[in-house]
């Protein structure tokens, strides 16, 4: 009770002072590199930082960085804790029913399989992140769908026998690939989505409009694209 | 943290590790054991007032308090955990930042909840989203707080009613045969006495609210475990330290901690129960009486 007390006179305090400007909480999940991760001094860091520190200077806003499960993520924003989602969540018409999206700035980017051999049964036990286009991708292919929480669970997954197959977007699992050398590409790449956008709550017009203005400025004078490059590599897609 | 760790990608073995482990990251891992501890700490007394106010309450003479507290107990011991610790802060927040909405905000008609939002407007956030990010954590820790404290309350309640009826009705009748009110015999004789009888109940509910601290994370603080997994993750090239998936060394550790955790809490709980027998009717107590003669 004492503690309600301190926080509130605290709040009591701050609140006098502090609406110079307006303070917009980026939600992140953290846990999704290279678009978004913590890094080893414990801040985000990502593609998506820095993509979100540029929208909020050219906005003039002033942003805070969250991070929040994947799984609860939608739920959040709904009920205030953070403003936007900017978490390499594709732009889908099921998401689009409950919360807004910016227009994209990663283009459809492919997702695609891999496994302990090239040839692995993609029909067969195929692993996925929870609440992703991938995930229900795999539930549409006849595949049998395993979920888990974050990306590392379907990795491990695939590793230890549980899996044949994780479907995942391509350039997250890369590293898993190129640097593990226990898991190779299998089967073709899929395109899915419509692009990755920043989520907002359909009431958030304003907010909404301005990121899209910066956006649509950065996609012109291809700073977004150098961006891209920088943290994908040379030959990811690009507007 | 070390001026030699500037370069880590060129460092090898034991250097390797030691900037490894002092890493910004490893700092906010060992900094939340403290939250951990924190927590349970402070958990632990207010769930034990709830549970003598639930238990109180229950064995009231008066009939709607008497409801209140069996119904205090009955609800929680009733529904699941993880309900629970999903539902009290969500309604909590959504309630104070209604509160604040009535008095804080202009009212034009926009409602409050719409369409799944629960949009009130910025001057009745709470915290503040203006507000430093410590408060936000503050603020997920304060209803961590009540949500633990609800829950091992209502156990503790149950723990302590039983305890209450199982001190002898013969000490009890002793006291009101001298005169006293039931209120001193409360006070006098049934508070102290029952001690004895909660406690292995109390040590139980204590156990079980040290493993259960993990679901701090379910209320967005970050707590060991999630710094274990985040650690513990594999770390591509574009980290500082890569390495592959060492999740299990990570939950190892915790392991470790847990176990010490409940070895310290056996050691402490055996010397009260030994303190708190002392003197009383009960097999415990007699025994110590015979071994001093």
């Amino acid at each position: 009770m004492k503690k309600l007390i301190l926080t509130a006179a605290a709040l009591a305090l701050s609140a006098g002072t502090a609406f110079a400007g307006d303070v917009v909480r980026m939600g992140t999940e953290g846990a999704y590199p290279p678009y978004n991760f913590i890094n080893d001094k414990g801040e985000v860091d990502g593609f998506e930082r820095e993509l979100g520190d540029t929208l909020c200077t050219k906005a003039a806003l002033k942003c805070e960085w969250v991070t929040n499960e994947w799984d609860s993520i939608i739920p959040n924003l709904l009920s205030g804790n953070y403003d936007t989602i900017i978490a390499g969540m594709s732009i889908t018409d099921e998401r689009k029913q409950t919360i807004d999206f910016t227009q994209n700035y990663i283009p459809p980017a492919a997702s695609a399989y891999a496994a302990k051999s090239a040839d692995a049964n993609l029909k067969g036990v195929v692993a996925a992140q929870v609440g992703t286009i991938q995930a229900d991708y795999v539930a549409k292919s006849g595949a049998t769908l395993l979920e888990f929480p974050t990306l590392d669970d379907t990795i491990a997954a695939v590793k230890n026998g549980e899996a044949d197959a994780v479907f995942a977007d391509k350039d997250a699992i890369k590293p898993f690939v190129t640097e593990g050398g226990e898991l190779v590409w299998s089967g073709a790449d899929v395109p899915l989505g419509g692009g990755v956008g920043i989520g907002l709550r359909k009431s958030d017009t304003e907010l909404k409009a301005k990121f899209d203005a910066v956006i649509t400025a950065m996609k012109a004078d291809g700073s977004l694209n150098a961006m891209i490059k920088k943290w994908f590599g040379d030959d990811s897609q690009v507007f | 943290m070390f001026d030699s760790c500037a370069d880590p990608k060129s460092l090898e073995g034991l250097a390797w590790a030691l900037c490894y482990l002092t890493t910004g990251k490893h700092l906010l891992f060992y900094g939340s054991f403290f939250v951990v501890l924190a927590l349970m700490l402070i958990v632990a007394p207010i769930a034990l007032a709830f549970g003598f106010g639930g238990a109180i309450a229950a064995r009231s003479p008066i009939l709607p308090l008497r409801l209140f507290g069996k119904a205090y107990t009955a609800m929680v011991r009733g529904i699941p955990d993880i309900v629970f610790f999903l539902f009290v802060p969500v309604a909590m927040d959504q309630g104070l930042e209604y509160l604040r909405y009535l008095y804080k905000c202009p009212h034009d008609g926009t409602p409050v909840w719409a369409n799944n939002e629960f949009a009130v407007c910025a001057a009745a956030k709470l915290p503040l989203s203006t507000a430093p990010q410590i408060w936000h954590e503050v603020y997920g820790f304060f209803l961590a707080v009540i949500a633990f404290s609800v829950v091992f309350g209502a156990f503790a309640a149950n723990v302590l009613y039983g305890a209450m009826n199982a001190v002898p009705r013969a000490q009890l009748e002793t006291a009101e045969a001298y005169g006293m009110t039931t209120a001193q015999v409360r006070r006098r004789i049934l508070i102290p006495q029952m001690w004895t009888y909660a406690l292995p109940g109390l040590s139980n509910l204590w156990m079980i609210l040290i493993k259960a601290t993990p679901l701090l994370f379910l209320l967005g603080v970050e707590d060991i475990v999630y710094w274990a997994r985040e650690l513990g993750a594999t770390k591509s090239q574009l980290y500082d330290f890569p390495h592959g998936d060492w999740r299990v060394w990570y939950v190892l550790a915790l392991l470790c901690y847990y176990l010490g955790m409940t070895k310290v809490s056996e050691i402490v709980l055996d010397r009260v129960t030994n303190r708190l027998s002392k003197g009383q009717a009960t097999m415990a107590g007699e025994a110590q009486r015979k071994a001093a003669a």
